[in-house]
């Protein structure tokens, strides 16, 4: 899954370490575009429904943080 | 007695309300006195490195900070010591700093701590002051007022930078005549309200801000300003509007779509909200519809005006309902401007030739100045009324093509050019291409706006296959919302029959599949 995300990430920002950057929110490497986008994919990929609830730094400020807020959506 | 410089919408304000909050933001909260005071301070400070009584004109300030009530301190104070402000975006590239320093040889740069070393590393010998040492001069009282009675209401204002198709950008010089012009009457048509509370989202750099700095000076009313990361967090984004009881929002369409997108609404309904208006890019009615849903009985009010105008020239105030396929009208003309259609050949079109195309041109004291240092440029972009023989009359040549509807009202269409609107923010591909062939490796590049999916793609022809590095290094000349979404690398470009790259076969590979 973390692959297949970082595929994603990497599709939008091909220059950012998304391996090492753990502040995409709220240093702005992601802006409110990339969210749309990257939660458009997610849905789809991983077939979840993020809510607006969702939508916190804390869930997007790294891909481990995404990545475990999809395997908790996907569980679910 | 007629206004003659914007300002003096500040001192009245901090003559009648002192203490009420004029601009805020998560940090900083400053009364309309407290800013008439620092603006005073730094108004001083600017006057020793450029003197209006002496000078004889007014001279460009740069100020290169981040948003906040004391970057508005910089503009009053600018304004206040007889000269104009240019405020350049602080994350812009450092190569496109230089291009806007050389054509614009500001008197001053002000910064704030955080960007000193940015701004120092391109400025070369144009003094540069921050902003705490400039509000730390003592106000020279005699010298601002000696200054207010030589200035002019044709003095320039402000100057603000734009895309320009050369891969030069072009600085757009606004005078205080149209500027209090139109902080008169947009803030009348948009009832803005002495109690009301405005969350700005716009920077500054950029034009729409307008209505959120000047009709809330006019007004006398609050600004606050939305922390930027807020607008990837939608739920957070309403608690915030909430928070601070705002009561009007001047947004781009896709700073409201976040919400709809991800129907944040219903986790929470900002109750104090009572108008939204939007610009600078088309709004989807089926946003429109999502927000209106919410707020039934709120004014919901689409504006339009190119950088070249002050602030807008037509606005619509939602009078109906539209389905989610059909197009927001751009409306009608504000007070004491003229806006019209011409044809092909320079024939008026007429609200009774309803659908008929044409392009949108604007007369009347909205007009900016002309483009800063482009003679040129200015000529061929502000020319003769074709429908007036008589005497010098300027119109703008907007180059956007709309039409009449039965009402009689204007319903923006598309461009003529290459010019596109994304994120809010003007862009001519131009720009981007040249950018992009200036890049090593890179033998051709055409960019391709998809409106669709909201996202710039570039096909390029180069040996290189390494779109981190060619981004990377778009970055370094480039401002965030210009560097494409999409890559598509390829063997070769394909042409027209005339030698040119074939935009449409191109659109038909990339777009439309």
């Amino acid at each position: 899954m973390k692959e297949e995300i970082l595929e994603i990430l990497m599709g939008m920002h091909p220059e950012v370490d998304f391996e090492t950057e753990d502040s995409l929110i709220d240093s702005r490497v992601l802006d409110s575009f990339d969210i749309v986008s990257l939660v458009g994919e997610l849905t789809e990929r991983f077939d979840i429904e993020i809510g607006p609830e969702e939508l916190t730094p804390e869930n997007f400020n790294s891909i481990d943080a995404i990545v475990e807020l999809v395997g908790k959506l996907s569980e679910g | 007695m007629i206004q003659k410089n914007i300002t003096e919408y500040l001192i009245r304000q901090a003559e009648g309300h002192h203490d009420k909050t004029a601009y805020a933001d998560e940090t900083v909260s400053l009364s309309y006195g407290e800013l008439y005071e620092e603006s005073c301070r730094i108004g001083t400070a600017i006057s020793k490195y450029a003197d209006r009584l002496s000078n004889m004109k007014a001279c460009p300030v740069v100020v290169f900070m981040e948003k906040s009530p004391h970057t508005l301190a910089c503009f009053f104070g600018s304004l206040l010591s007889g000269n104009f402000y240019v405020p350049v975006d602080e994350n812009m590239p450092e190569e496109r700093i230089r291009l806007i320093l050389d054509n614009l040889s500001p008197s001053l740069i002000i910064s704030d701590e955080k960007n000193m070393d940015k701004i120092g590393s391109v400025a070369g010998d144009i003094p540069i002051v921050t902003h705490k040492e400039a509000s730390g001069c003592a106000a020279d009282e005699g010298y601002l007022k000696k200054v207010e009675e030589v200035s002019i209401d044709t003095d320039p204002a402000y100057v603000i930078y734009t895309s320009g198709s050369t891969g030069t950008p072009k600085g757009v010089a606004v005078s205080h005549r149209s500027l209090i012009d139109y902080a008169d009457h947009f803030s009348a048509a948009a009832g803005f309200r002495f109690d009301d509370v405005v969350a700005s989202q716009a920077p500054f750099h950029f034009d729409a801000s307008l209505i959120d700095i000047y009709c809330t000076l006019c007004t006398g009313c609050t600004m606050v300003i939305v922390p930027i990361r807020l607008f990837s967090l939608p739920v957070k984004l309403l608690e915030f509007l909430e928070e601070k009881q705002v009561t009007l929002i001047r947004w781009v369409p896709s700073a409201l779509n976040i919400v709809a997108t991800f129907k944040a609404l219903k986790v929470i309904r900002p109750g104090y909200l009572r108008e939204i208006i939007f610009g600078a890019e088309s709004m989807p009615a089926k946003c429109f519809n999502y927000w209106r849903s919410y707020y039934p009985d709120a004014v919901f009010m689409q504006i339009y005006g190119p950088t070249e105008i002050t602030g807008i020239c037509t606005y619509y105030i939602v009078d109906r309902d539209f389905a989610d396929d059909e197009v927001i009208p751009i409306g009608r003309a504000i007070a004491n401007s003229s806006v019209f259609l011409l044809d092909d050949e320079d024939r008026l079109i007429t609200p009774q030739q309803v659908g008929v195309k044409g392009e949108i041109c604007i007369k009347g004291s909205c007009l900016a100045l002309g483009y800063y240092n482009a003679p040129e440029l200015t000529d061929k972009s502000f020319t003769q009324d074709p429908l007036n023989k008589n005497y010098p009359e300027k119109i703008y040549r907007s180059g956007d093509l709309a039409s009449y509807n039965e009402r009689g009202e204007l319903v923006f269409s598309s461009r003529k050019d290459f010019q596109i609107k994304h994120m809010g923010h003007r862009i001519e591909l131009g720009e981007i291409e040249a950018a992009a062939c200036a890049v090593e490796g890179i033998k051709a590049a055409v960019c391709l706006f998809d409106d669709k999916k909201n996202k710039i793609i570039m096909a390029y022809v180069s040996d290189t296959d390494d779109t981190a590095g060619i981004i990377r290094t778009l970055q370094k000349r480039l401002p965030r919302y210009m560097i494409p979404n999409i890559m598509k690398q390829l063997e070769s470009m394909p042409l027209t029959s005339g030698g040119k790259a074939d935009r449409q076969r191109l659109k038909a590979m990339f777009i439309e599949g």
